[in-house]
């Protein structure tokens, strides 16, 4: 346990990639096979079963600190996190313990069942044998999550650094179905569980945002130019004959579309299917608040499928013929996807569709054109490329249109939570309506953290009300809120509510009576249904 | 009647017609220690510590007139008979204790418990009311004994010496960064900057033994700097000038750094939780000592410290203050904090 708590440490304290790529590789030279298997799992998100509320955890320490409530609750705010704001207060351990992760993990595993005062003894001797630092990791494990910024690329490419092994094929192996409990490192690494499931689903590519003139990525006639649709990123896994629908977020959604359980009969056996899940009727595509009725529901009723019906835009072939084919350049990619599944008339799975252009600046202006039928932009792919795991800059970009933008007034300002839980930065805009303010939206992105030192001050010294953690300022402050879509909104004063909204730049040039308008918005809506 | 009230100026003993500390400029100010907050620009006449002395006419101007005191000695104005007790906070740092026909009130400025080595150790004075700061009254901050903190700083730095990389600690150019020297001499060289250096000056002739450290000139090569500990003011913090020394890599002294959040926050690449204020448990232990039946919270966590002594059965109220607003120094972190509380 002391050397995953050094390992935490060093990651914390560094802001550098390479940095926490050498803690992570030291880590894995060093450290024991079955502690290197949970910190995998821990930093993927493989969370070991909570065996104990974190309420329970916060009335021991209450009770054995004598800390009245509402000090920890003043404590907690101060510190941002439960683990450790526990941590902090215990008093100093009398003992010390050379106990393992693992095995800490495996105790814990065993407490569940059990009554809370054998939970109790458990846990207090714990905190008795554990320093600081060891006691807010041994706390995450039984509440929470390891947010310590280490992507599951950055733990892939040093799992590689340190294995000897491809990047793709560690990373196709931790994403697979293993228990932790019983899987070795050396299992895990080298991917024997992944072959033998018929279900997993390969990292999904992600592509860079186009940040310069799309001239200097040279011959138009090396790229494929593609619409980029805003739903939500998915895989049809085919598979011994079952079908497997995946979401970006790592979520099997199988049995949310019924309207594409027809691929089971389509597809081959041992093909897998990158594409978007979208909105689609008579093969156009519908806005996002239209996909959004489908999303995140148990039960899918007839009135769902009326109302919302869903297709697949098919950007890319990962497997076929059981094979992995993601090595193979896009061109032959393509060409196969159309051979494979070009023929399916009638169907809601539809290629997504090439952009025929000769210029670059004739396909600028057909990107001038993408809000019309609800693309967010386009897609540029070098027609060598590689399926790469993950993002990586120079074969595939994405040239999204410009948001929408909107000028509002800050009204309410509330703490943020862990690394910012003494700032104000989370802020509610609001927009004139005749002589009133009405709210529009929340965000908490998009400025510096000099500007957040800046904005905090401006709260403390014009705060009007307090509502628990939120504060009633003046409104004084202009920013510019972009957004990406415009919804009706039955929940919202405003009727309506603002997609992926963030602070775009903070106005200082600008008054508060210089901001848009309600009325601004509702036409925009109009606009867009 | 009290000794004492709290105006828009600071602190005011009307029976003695002099203010401690005050943030406005006014006839008479008795002075706690040299940080810019508690000692401004302007008064007539300054009382305050032998040690502060050379520090604020070094800091503020040559031209103060100021009056001193050493630690128990005592001087009496319009009857009341002001006296100074150490205060543990930095070099100089005194409370200051006021009696009046029997009514004895103590207004601590900023305190630490913990010997530091080169202060001289906080001192409990008995009192009816006490005036106590409260920069980290929560019980989240306890801090450990300096040696380890201390040890963990060497072996940052010895890490850092063997992978080539320079270490730049950020301190605060009073306090602080004579604590870190008086601590870490030894074999390693110690670097400072120009605003540091001249304060070790003027605290060396003060008579204060410490040890010996190398300024930092256009001369200072980045390879001596590279192999030594480097020392600068949070003002430095961003500088171009560290950025271009040899693979450098910060560290912050401060109380705060106890949290992760604030580490995080601070974005440097170490945080040593090293304060010259008490923590909760010092906080408490002062007081106590004190067996004052009125305690008066100054800058910090005042509405929870206040708070929790009334639930204990001390009398207390918040009071609101200009101190720890300064932008130099340590606790600038959570200016936030301290605004809302009052």
């Amino acid at each position: 346990m002391k050397r995953f708590a050094k390992l935490i440490q060093q990651l914390e304290l560094s802001n550098k990639t390479n940095d926490k790529i050498a803690a992570l590789v030291d880590y894995f030279n060093y450290a024991d096979d079955k502690d290197k298997v949970w910190v995998i799992a821990l930093f993927t998100g493989k969370k070991p079963k909570r065996p104990i509320k974190s309420a329970l955890l916060k009335y021991w320490a209450i009770d054995i600190t004598q800390t009245p409530e509402w000090l920890f609750a003043e404590s907690y705010a101060n510190v941002g996190d439960l683990s450790e704001t526990i941590a902090l207060l215990l008093p100093p351990a009398e003992n010390t313990s050379d106990f393992q992760l693992h095995k800490w993990v495996e105790d814990l595993h065993d407490l569940e069942g059990k009554d809370d005062e054998t939970k109790k003894d458990f846990i207090l001797s714990a905190w008795n044998k554990l320093e600081t630092q060891e006691r807010f990791i041994f706390n995450k494990l039984i509440s929470g999550n390891f947010r310590i910024g280490v992507s599951n690329k950055m733990l892939v490419n040093a799992l590689a650094k340190q294995s000897s092994l491809d990047s793709a094929q560690i990373m196709h192996s931790i994403m697979g179905k293993w228990n932790p409990y019983e899987i070795t490192f050396h299992e895990l690494i080298n991917g024997i569980h992944v072959n033998t499931d018929n279900s997993w689903p390969y990292p999904f590519c992600l592509a860079y945002a186009l940040e310069q003139e799309p001239e200097k990525l040279g011959d138009i006639a090396e790229w494929q130019a593609e619409w980029k649709w805003d739903g939500i990123r998915g895989q049809i896994v085919k598979r011994n004959g079952e079908l497997f629908i995946w979401s970006r977020g790592e979520e099997l959604v199988t049995e949310q579309f019924p309207e594409l359980h027809f691929m089971i009969d389509v597809l081959p056996d041992g093909v897998v299917l990158d594409g978007e899940i979208l909105a689609v009727q008579d093969k156009q595509v519908l806005s996002f608040s239209t996909l959004q009725q489908r999303l995140n529901r148990k039960t899918i009723n007839k009135k769902h499928l009326e109302d919302a019906p869903i297709g697949f835009f098919v950007y890319d072939i990962l497997e076929y013929e059981a094979k992995d084919f993601r090595e193979e350049p896009l061109s032959v990619r393509r060409k196969t996807l159309e051979q494979l599944i070009g023929g399916l008339d009638e169907s809601p799975v539809i290629i997504s569709p090439v952009i025929n252009c000769s210029s670059w600046e004739a396909l600028a202006d057909l990107r001038q054109t993408s809000r019309s039928i609800n693309s967010e932009g386009i897609m540029l792919k070098k027609l060598t490329s590689h399926y790469h795991s993950g993002r990586k800059r120079g074969d595939w970009w994405k040239w999204k249109i410009n948001p929408y933008t909107v000028d509002a007034v800050m009204i309410y300002a509330q703490k943020g939570s862990g690394r910012r839980a003494n700032f104000f930065t989370d802020y509610t805009f609001a927009v004139r309506d005749g002589e009133n303010l009405v709210t529009i939206a929340k965000a908490y992105s998009g400025l510096t953290d000099k500007e957040i030192k800046e904005v905090n001050s401006f709260v403390n010294r014009n705060a009007i009300e307090k509502f628990g953690p939120v504060r009633t300022v003046k409104p004084e402050l202009v920013f510019e809120i972009a957004f990406e879509g415009i919804a009706e909104s039955k929940r919202h004063k405003a009727g309506l509510a603002l997609r992926f909204p963030r602070i775009l730049r903070w106005r200082k040039d600008k008054k508060a009576d210089e901001i848009n308008t309600l009325e601004d918005l509702r036409q925009l809506l109009q606009s867009t249904l | 009647m009290a000794l004492i009230e709290f105006t828009k100026r600071g602190i005011y003993c009307k029976q003695g017609d002099f203010y401690v500390d005050p943030w406005w400029p006014v006839d008479y100010a008795v002075t706690t220690h040299g940080h810019s907050d508690h000692v401004r620009f302007g008064n007539k006449y300054y009382l305050c510590h032998t040690l502060t002395k050379p520090i604020i006419k070094r800091r503020i101007s040559e031209d103060l007139n100021v009056e001193t005191l050493e630690y128990g000695e005592s001087i009496s104005r319009n009857g009341v008979n002001i006296s100074f007790f150490p205060a543990g906070h930095i070099i100089g740092s005194a409370q200051v204790r006021l009696e009046y026909k029997g009514e004895i009130c103590v207004i601590s400025g900023d305190y630490k418990i913990e010997d530091d080595g080169i202060t001289v150790p906080f001192e409990p004075v008995k009192c009816h009311s006490f005036v106590s700061e409260s920069t980290f009254g929560l019980p989240v901050y306890k801090w450990q004994k300096q040696e380890i903190v201390f040890d963990g700083i060497k072996n940052w730095v010895n890490d850092n010496i063997n992978q080539q990389k320079t270490s730049v600690l950020i301190a605060y150019s009073l306090g602080k960064a004579q604590r870190l020297i008086k601590n870490l001499a030894g074999d390693t060289p110690i670097y400072v900057h120009n605003s540091i250096a001249n304060l070790n000056e003027v605290i060396i002739e003060a008579g204060v033994n410490l040890p010996k450290t190398i300024r930092i000139t256009p001369e200072t090569t980045k390879d001596e700097l590279q192999k030594g500990i480097v020392i600068v003011p949070p003002a430095m913090r961003d500088s171009r000038w560290i950025k271009n020394l040899s693979h450098p890599v910060t560290g912050i002294c401060s109380g705060w750094m106890q949290v992760r959040a604030h580490r995080r926050w601070q974005s440097a690449d170490a945080g040593f939780a090293l304060s010259d204020h008490a923590d909760w448990p010092g906080l408490m232990e002062a007081i106590t000592a004190t067996g004052a039946e009125k305690v008066y919270v100054t800058h910090g966590f005042t509405a929870a410290f206040s708070r929790f002594l009334n639930d204990e059965g001390i009398e207390a109220a918040e009071v609101l203050t200009k101190f720890g607003q300064e932008d130099d120094e340590e606790n600038k972190v959570d200016l936030a904090e301290q605004n809302e509380n009052k």
